[in-house]
């Protein structure tokens, strides 16, 4: 039987990682191999590097970090941040990456994701969203959640899968970096709306909120998560005796 | 010292580094000389199967392939790669394989329940059917231990040479094998420490 996956999430600017709650007030946390590392033998099932950073110097740290933790890291790695282009794509790819997230880049020009899953595969393609609750609609966020852009985020979801995205990162604004727990109203919407891998970000606070977002919906496939796994409050190992207890399917 | 077959399909980084890993000095290459000089072959892929097939009678190393493989070095096909030794594929049509080992390659869709998605992406555990002994290539692994997968279609009709099974709404095959001839369905190098081990394990065939 297939497992559920736990995810961290490192954002890279200026070649180390950083988390912010609610995308304000980045705190520097740590070296992105080092962590990359620990995670691997923590049990992590993937991990995402976003690059937060927007100058041209950062961009090349970035890609040789990423060089060095796929070199010494065997599990699969999926690269976020700045992907605007095919060849944005194939620059991370070349560097290790097995699946690249489009988000803002996507918006901009929707015709991208399915030029990259021609290209490269549809497995190789992760449209992520950023959605945030606006005048009874869920409404898609651009540029790390601070330009609206009026487009309703399950049409844009399925709009995404239709285009050949092959796996969706759904993160909730209103959740992230709150710790009350995953946005399981959003998150059931968009599992209603298309059939390919969904992974849960955004509000995740203790090994719990992950029970309850794999029992109530058994159709999300993976859970991520930054802060609580690099500040050590919930130790990934803990993480997952807790959801083998609760009768969830991970690997151990 | 193993031969990566570059015939210009998927990306190899991964697959090298963790060769490199485990101590193992690997060369990849389109090269059909450089292929017979080495000692085992790793056949890796990722897209579509006619595509892939294509590019290996176009570049000639369809040939290499089978002689070096009929002469008995070891060889082992990852993921797609692991489709090609096969008879056949009806991805998108139908295409011919090498045909090392009997089956086909067909959809998983029409295999399992409707509310499994397609690809089957993520960690699975393996399966070693009773009836056979553990083949080599999975030495010092328990069942139970978790490999990654990505993928749409799967090998049928293989079943008196699968050396390993993974439950997905039905027992799809994960690793097929004959003689000198293997081949896995899912990415040893993207499996952690067990995919590393199998890695080992067939640098020891």
């Amino acid at each position: 039987m297939i497992t559920k996956r736990i995810i961290p999430c490192l954002d890279v600017k200026d070649g180390r990682v950083v988390k912010g709650v609610n995308f304000l007030g980045l705190t520097d946390v740590s070296s992105p191999v080092k962590l990359a590392e620990f995670y691997s033998r923590s049990g992590a099932d993937e991990l995402v590097f976003y690059d937060i950073t927007a100058s041209a110097e950062g961009r090349a740290l970035f890609t040789g970090i990423l060089t060095e933790v796929a070199s010494t890291i065997f599990i699969p790695l999926t690269v976020g941040g700045g992907i605007n282009t095919l060849e944005d794509f194939g620059r991370v790819l070349g560097c290790g990456a097995d699946k690249v997230s489009v988000n803002s880049g996507a918006l901009r020009d929707p015709s991208l994701i399915t030029a990259a899953a021609k290209r490269y595969g549809s497995q190789c393609v992760v449209l992520s969203v950023d959605a945030k609750r606006l005048a009874g609609q869920f409404r898609v966020f651009a540029k790390g959640g601070r330009e609206d852009t009026g487009l309703d985020a399950i049409d844009w979801v399925r709009r995404g899968v239709s285009a050949g995205a092959g796996e969706i990162v759904l993160n909730s604004i209103d959740a992230d970096g709150v710790k009350g727990g995953f946005d399981l109203e959003l998150l059931a919407a968009v599992c209603d709306a298309v059939n390919v891998p969904v992974i849960a970000s955004g509000g995740a606070g203790c090994p719990e909120d992950f029970v309850r977002l794999f029992q109530t919906l058994p159709k999300v496939d993976a859970g991520l998560a930054a802060s609580i796994f690099h500040f050590g409050e919930v130790p990934i190992p803990d993480l997952k005796r807790t959801l083998r207890a609760e009768g969830i399917n991970v690997r151990l | 010292m193993v031969a990566i077959v570059d015939y210009g399909v998927g990306n190899l980084f991964s697959l090298r580094s963790s060769l490199a890993a485990i101590g193992e000095e690997a060369v990849v290459t389109g090269d059909a000389a450089r292929l017979r000089a080495a000692d085992r072959l790793i056949l890796p892929g990722v897209g579509a199967f006619g595509d892939a097939a294509a590019r290996l009678r176009q570049s000639g190393l369809d040939q290499a392939l089978l002689e070096e493989a009929r002469s008995g070095k070891p060889l082992l096909g990852i993921c797609l790669g692991m489709q090609l030794l096969l008879q056949r594929s009806f991805e998108y049509g139908t295409h011919q394989g090498l045909g090392l080992i009997a089956g086909s390659v067909v959809p998983i869709a029409p295999a399992i329940p409707p509310d499994y998605k397609v690809p089957h992406i993520g960690w699975n555990a393996l399966d070693f059917p009773s009836r056979r002994s553990l083949h080599p290539l999975f030495r010092g692994l328990r069942p139970g231990g978790c490999v990654y997968f990505v993928h749409s279609y799967y090998a049928a009709g293989c079943e008196s040479n699968t050396i390993a099974t993974t439950e997905y709404g039905a027992d799809l095959t994960a690793a097929i094998a004959l003689e000198n001839v293997c081949g896995v369905q899912f990415h040893p190098e993207k499996s952690g420490g067990l995919g590393l081990t199998i890695l080992k394990n067939f640098c020891k065939l």
